[in-house]
């Protein structure tokens, strides 16, 4: 059990950036989650905590000491790999105990600890197998229980979902929050899969082109993102994003959308943009479940327009409506009740209590 | 292509009158399409390896003047003798000394080449493979020059050190040691190449899974590369295993089996003996001797390859 800090952690490959000063600080028995998209460095990150990559510059600490040339054997952490890299000549329990062997622990200790984390994972049935015989559901257990007898400082996991069809992917989230509660180990965790970082993390790390994003809870990320690029990437339909500016109408402050639609801020959001120039390009961010269905009870600050719809989703629970605003597509959702259908004319509402307004040129959350 | 014969066969079976479907049935049949498709090969091999092979068993059953037939007598006279048992030390010597070297050689150096990067690697693998390219009846030749106690680049060099001249060929123990060696320099490559491929198939993660483990680098070699690479090292072992007890080339043209007949393995004493001394049913019985050592060899290292064959 140890904290993990990054101080300026630079990564150079052939004077290609793939990691550009991160700085991060992972407390004890916390669970991150790296998300992003492919190249944004996020497994570059996890391997040099890893050892398997040197860093460039910067410092990385494990429980406080400086790590930056201590080989992975020597850091006390254990990696789940996205193709779980078991070894295919040992069976189940030769490979969650390899490590142990290789530390000359006592049998007796190796045995109650393979058999104590097989149980938690419960795979105590397969302990004889050889990788090969494994689906991969199970593999992946196995390759979570390697990581659970070593007792690391810090867990690492490289994408460990990847490999499995989606049903199991959920089954397989679940079941790593389970165990990750059981043994309170500190873990980092990289994914490209927005759901499983917000369902796994305590933190989440989102990283863009080497850089980090933005940290914060799940909830702190839906809610508040900070640059167009977390807003857009959390969320799923992702958010909305409509070139907008602001006017000044009879002593309010309006958005404008297009020629034909605008409306007035609610007071708190009027309040908030009012220093910003009428004259800068702005974009709102809406996500489609604040742009839903008319009807006759609207709270203050949710304003309704007409236009055309011109695709429909039925999803069961609800309805994506997709439709174009001066050209921008945009997502809503509807009820499934609510008379969405292809092509047809609809009267939605916008709860602009819930917006969010960009800078367009710098992506910035305003 | 045999699917596709097959599915006419069956087309035409379906449409045909029940008289002759037993006959589009035979042949139709999956198993005579492939026996058809194999049969030139199984031909060849008849011609060329069967009947051989029945022969000089046949051979090996008659007397000098190949007139009569004597049974087990050749091989009676055989055991009696001590040059065959000699001949018998000797190629298992040979064999297992140059197959040990070649492996080890093959071993070590294909893990230099693995980690070379990209392009490089390919010139040092190219060259690395020319001793196993070129004829070996040709290297042998340049490497008797070598070894010429007179004259020979070897003894030259070393007479800067003081050393020798060494009989490299002259002397017993130096004859057996470069004919190894030779063979060592013509055979290390095929092992080379083949662990290369070996090594290239085991997975990058592995390693590191192992290096996270806790592992060092030899014991990444004992407990991942080894393991992972053994039906290679098996399947090669034995083929080479073969192919040196086998050797006659390098032997015949460095030391004719010489000095005092110390460097005789069963190719060449079997040569000596079946052609130069025109007791063919005799050399036929010494190659004979060749095939209960290398069946029991080839039990012993092929026996649990099967058994781990689809492991990875």
């Amino acid at each position: 059990m140890a904290d993990v800090t990054l101080r300026k952690v630079v990564k150079l490959y052939d004077d290609v950036e793939a990691v550009r000063g991160i700085d991060l600080d992972i407390s004890d028995h916390e669970f991150i989650v790296l998300v992003g998209p492919s190249g944004c460095g996020k497994s570059t990150t996890l391997r040099m905590i890893a050892g398997l990559e040197d860093i460039t510059d910067g410092d990385i600490m494990i429980g406080g000491d400086v790590v930056n040339d201590v080989p992975p054997k020597d850091r006390d952490i254990a990696m789940v790999f996205q193709n779980y890299a078991l070894y295919p000549h040992m069976t189940v329990a030769e490979n969650m105990s390899f490590g142990l062997r290789l530390k000359h622990y006592p049998k007796a200790e190796i045995n109650a600890r393979v058999t104590e984390a097989a149980r938690l994972l419960d795979i105590t049935d397969l302990i004889n197998r050889k990788p090969k015989q494994l689906s991969g559901g199970q593999r992946q257990r196995v390759a979570m229980g390697r990581a659970i007898v070593r007792n690391p400082k810090v867990f690492l996991f490289d994408e460990p979902l990847s490999n499995l069809d989606a049903k199991l992917r959920v089954q397989m989230r679940i079941e790593i929050k389970k165990v990750h509660q059981k043994v309170r180990t500190t873990t980092v965790y990289v994914t490209h899969d927005q759901v499983e970082a917000m369902t796994l993390a305590d933190r989440v790390v989102v990283m863009n082109k080497g850089r980090i994003e933005q940290i914060g809870t799940p909830n702190e990320l839906y809610h508040k993102p900070a640059t167009r690029f977390v807003a857009g990437f959390i969320g799923s339909p992702a958010m909305n994003f409509i070139p907008c500016r602001l006017e000044d109408v009879a002593g309010t402050v309006q958005i404008r959308l297009t020629d034909r639609i605008a409306f007035p801020l609610p007071p708190a959001r009027a309040a908030r943009y009012n220093a910003l120039p009428r004259s800068e390009k702005l974009l709102l961010g809406i996500r489609p479940e604040h742009l839903t269905e008319w009807h006759a009870h609207l709270e203050p600050g949710v304003e309704t327009f007409d236009t055309v719809l011109d695709v429909t989703e039925p999803m069961g629970m609800e309805t994506l409506v997709y439709f174009g605003l001066d050209g921008t597509p945009v997502c809503g959702r509807v009820d499934p009740n609510a008379g969405a259908a292809d092509g047809a004319p609809m009267r939605l509402a916008m709860d602009l209590n819930n917006m969010h307004l960009l800078n367009d040129e710098t992506g910035v959350v305003l | 292509m045999a699917d596709i014969v097959v599915e006419q066969g069956r087309l035409v079976r379906a449409a045909s009158p029940r008289k002759r479907a037993s006959l589009q049935n035979v042949l139709g049949r999956k198993s005579t399409v492939a026996f058809f498709l194999t049969l030139p090969l199984i031909l060849l091999i008849v011609l060329l390896v069967l009947y051989p092979a029945f022969y000089s068993v046949y051979l090996a059953t008659l007397n000098k003047a190949m007139t009569k037939f004597v049974g087990l007598g050749n091989f009676t006279f055989l055991f009696k003798r001590e040059t065959f048992w000699m001949v018998v030390r000797q190629s298992c010597i040979f064999a297992i000394t140059a197959v040990v070297f070649k492996a080890l050689i093959g071993f070590i150096v294909a893990h230099f080449v693995h980690n070379i990067p990209g392009k490089k690697q390919r010139k040092w693998r190219g060259m690395l493979l020319v001793p196993w390219v070129i004829p070996p009846a040709m290297s042998t030749l340049a490497w008797l020059w070598l070894f010429d106690p007179s004259y020979s680049a070897f003894n030259y060099t070393l007479s800067f050190f003081g050393v020798g001249p060494i009989p490299w060929l002259g002397d017993t123990f130096w004859a057996r040691f470069s004919v190894i060696l030779v063979n060592v320099w013509y055979g290390a490559p095929f092992f080379l190449i083949m662990y290369l491929a070996a090594l290239k198939s085991v997975p990058d993660q592995l390693y590191e899974a192992a290096s996270i483990d806790g592992a060092n680098w030899w014991q990444k070699i004992w407990h991942i590369t080894l393991p992972m690479m053994r039906n290679i090292i098996a399947i090669t072992t034995l083929f080479s295993l073969i192919v040196t007890f086998a050797n006659f080339d390098i032997v015949r043209i460095l030391t004719s089996g010489g000095p005092l007949d110390r460097t005789h393995l069963f190719a060449t004493w079997a040569f000596q003996v079946g052609i130069q001394s025109s007791d063919i049913p005799l050399g036929a019985c010494v190659s004979l001797f060749m095939v209960p050592i290398l069946a029991v060899a080839a039990i012993f290292i092929l026996r649990d390859v099967n058994k781990r064959g689809n492991e990875a």
